[in-house]
């Protein structure tokens, strides 16, 4: 095993985990503020995608394409909070799920019936070849591009909630939603706001991972069940635990997949080796969520005192 | 010292209960004449539908006995599924068909699983539970799906059906609907035995106020964890049912999707009922049947019926019927 497979995973993973933060963020805080299990958050990420291949088409811009996705799916996200969703708060977490369960198959079989099963999106052309960042270490230029896009959009993620009024609405709606109310906070309109901007991020990571993951019906599934992993890591309603969370998930899945199967073969039998390879790596994250939870049953992070 | 019995656990009046015996017989003669009756109509692919249904009414109503009794709300429970699957599967390639040996293999298998499972889980809870229990799930998940030797990610087919002998032979679509009639017999009236117990009254006490329990002695722990294993072994017994229903098993029995599913069921039909898993499990599947002879977007409008039943019937399918059936009782 070499230095640069060493380096070009870890920047694998940290472009993952950074994707994944888009998601969690909006997830984390829906979670913390309104107690409310959203399971369908990861149709957003679905719709996001869909929309962004769609404007692509229309447009013949990938650029164009991503920043109508943007603030459609944001739309799309704060139109189903006001009509369905906001009805659930005051409700239990079982017919959150229910409900949330009933959006997923909605949303699934809606995108199916409006544009297939699924839909092309590739990276521009400029960025489809590599990069030489180091002598002999060639990164994909469209992998730096996600790496960038997420680090800034987790910087002005967190200057929004901790330098602006509105991020210290939110953090106090998360750290005790009661007190929140009582102070005069409109908690109604605040979470609106921060569905929307959940949905705008999911739309962001749907749009930049489409061309690696494919843009198709069910792709939300599979990483909704990584963010829950990462905010319950992370601590729920955590901004800053859904960052770590994120990146310690995204580099462990990673380096699970790709290099626990070199030092496998390096050290057992290569039939024994190529079976447990692909396993080890899955079970490490929910390995990892389970002691972190065992250490510490409120996360990493808890956002309330 | 007494266990403590929150006023919602109390039986019902007597008339209430003759009325209930009456409609248990009533259930169980329509359960016994419809495959014979499916026989005669020449609709015997109807039989195994049946069948089919009544092995998730098992499933859920293993699941409704942890969550809705318990309320602990395990997002995992389809590893127990997958186990007992797997070890019916495993037993039959390896040539031991008997089921006298591979169904209760099964159980004891999940149950054991379930021990180590719960003991870490049970440290945790709230929403913390929900996701501890789906990643022990997962785990198992990945693993399954790395056993060559069993299929991995494509499956295991089994050759025979579990045998039992006296003549019963389960490749016989009448005698395996009647042999899972009897197991979903007998899981609901273990189910009603255990929660009319003291041991059921506890568990009750714990779910409405745990602080309570445990101040009044109850080793809370160590009664939610044996709860937990007995509805690990009858979800175990409900995936021996599965293999033998399909022939086949893959590891999408362990998925997540499958836990959510099974938890989507327990949640339609009524949770903490003793009917609220079958009800569940009935209308779920009974619905996607009827959908998917309409539409092959089926999913949409299965969709918009849960959604209506959460938003309009809070307490799930069993609690709509009791609120009929006593406005029936009050216009009388």
């Amino acid at each position: 095993m070499s230095g640069i497979l060493l380096l070009e995973q870890s920047l694998n993973g940290l472009q993952f985990g950074l994707m994944l933060f888009l998601l969690a963020a909006g997830l984390t805080l829906v979670f913390g503020i309104m107690d409310m299990i959203n399971l369908a958050h990861g149709s957003l990420y679905m719709v996001g995608a869909f929309l962004a291949a769609w404007f692509v088409q229309l447009t013949g811009s990938f650029v164009a394409g991503v920043l109508l996705a943007i603030p459609a799916t944001a739309a799309f996200g704060m139109a189903l909070e006001a009509a369905l969703l906001r009805s659930l708060y005051a409700r239990d977490h079982l017919s959150q799920v229910l409900a949330t369960f009933a959006l997923i198959l909605i949303i699934n079989e809606g995108v199916r019936m409006v544009w297939g099963s699924d839909l092309p999106l590739s990276a521009p052309a400029a960025l489809a070849g590599p990069v030489e960042l180091l002598p002999g270490l060639y990164y994909p230029a469209y992998r730096l591009l996600i790496i960038g896009v997420g680090l800034a959009l987790a910087l002005l993620l967190y200057v929004l909630v901790t330098r602006t009024r509105m991020g210290a609405l939110v953090r106090a709606g998360a750290s005790n939603r009661e007190m929140a109310m009582a102070m005069g906070i409109d908690i109604r309109r605040l979470f609106t706001a921060v569905f929307g901007i959940g949905a705008a991020l999911c739309a962001v990571a749907g749009a930049m991972l489409g061309p690696l993951l494919a843009v198709q019906v069910g792709m939300g599934e599979g990483i909704l069940i990584l963010a829950f992993v990462v905010i319950v890591i992370g601590g729920i309603g955590s901004i800053r635990g859904a960052l770590v969370g994120s990146l310690l998930v995204g580099l462990v899945d990673t380096a699970g997949r790709t290099l626990l199967p070199h030092l496998f073969r390096e050290f057992l039998p290569p039939q024994l080796a190529s079976a447990a390879g692909p396993a080890v790596g899955s079970i490490m994250i929910y390995l990892l969520m389970a002691v972190v939870l065992f250490v510490r049953p409120q996360g990493l992070f808890p956002a309330r005192g | 010292m007494a266990a403590p019995v929150p006023p919602a656990a109390q039986s019902a009046a007597p008339p209430r209960r003759a009325a209930g015996v009456a409609g248990v017989a009533l259930l169980a003669v329509a359960a016994i004449v419809y495959p014979f009756a499916m026989k005669a109509l020449d609709a015997e692919f109807y039989v195994s539908v049946a069948s089919r249904m009544m092995v998730y009414a098992i499933a859920a109503t293993s699941l409704n006995l942890i969550l809705g009794y318990g309320g602990l709300v395990s997002f995992g429970h389809a590893a127990f599924l997958g186990i007992g699957a797997y070890t019916v599967g495993i037993l039959i390639t390896e040539g031991v068909t008997s089921g006298w040996i591979g169904i209760p293999a099964a159980m004891l298998l999940a149950a054991l699983v379930a021990v180590p499972i719960g003991a870490v889980s049970l440290r945790t809870r709230g929403v913390y539970f929900i996701m501890i229990t789906l990643a022990f799930a997962q785990m198992l998940f990945y693993l399954v799906n790395s056993i060559k030797a069993y299929g991995g990610d494509e499956g295991l087919n089994i050759r025979v059906r579990s045998a039992f002998g006296f003549g019963l032979n389960l490749k016989d679509d009448l005698t395996f609907y009647f042999v899972v009639l009897v197991c979903l017999a007998g899981t609901l009236l273990l189910v009603h035995r255990i929660m009319g117990s003291r041991f059921g009254r506890i568990v009750l006490a714990m779910r409405d106020d745990d602080v309570r329990a445990e101040a009044l002695g109850v080793p809370t722990f160590r009664y939610k964890l044996v709860l937990f294993v007995i509805g690990a072994a009858l979800g175990g017994l409900a995936g021996a049912l599965m293999v033998n229903q399909q022939n086949y098993v893959n590891p999408n029995v362990l998925h997540w999707t499958q836990s959510g599913t099974l938890m989507v069921m327990v949640i339609l039909g009524g949770v903490g009922s003793l009917w609220g898993g079958v009800v569940g499990a009935f209308a779920l599947l009974v619905l996607e049947e009827v959908v998917a002879a309409y539409t092959v977007h089926w999913q949409f409008w299965v969709g918009w019926v849960l959604l209506a039943i959460v938003l309009y019937a809070p307490k799930g399918l069993v609690g709509l019927l009791r609120r009929a059936a006593e406005r029936e009782g009050a216009a009388k």
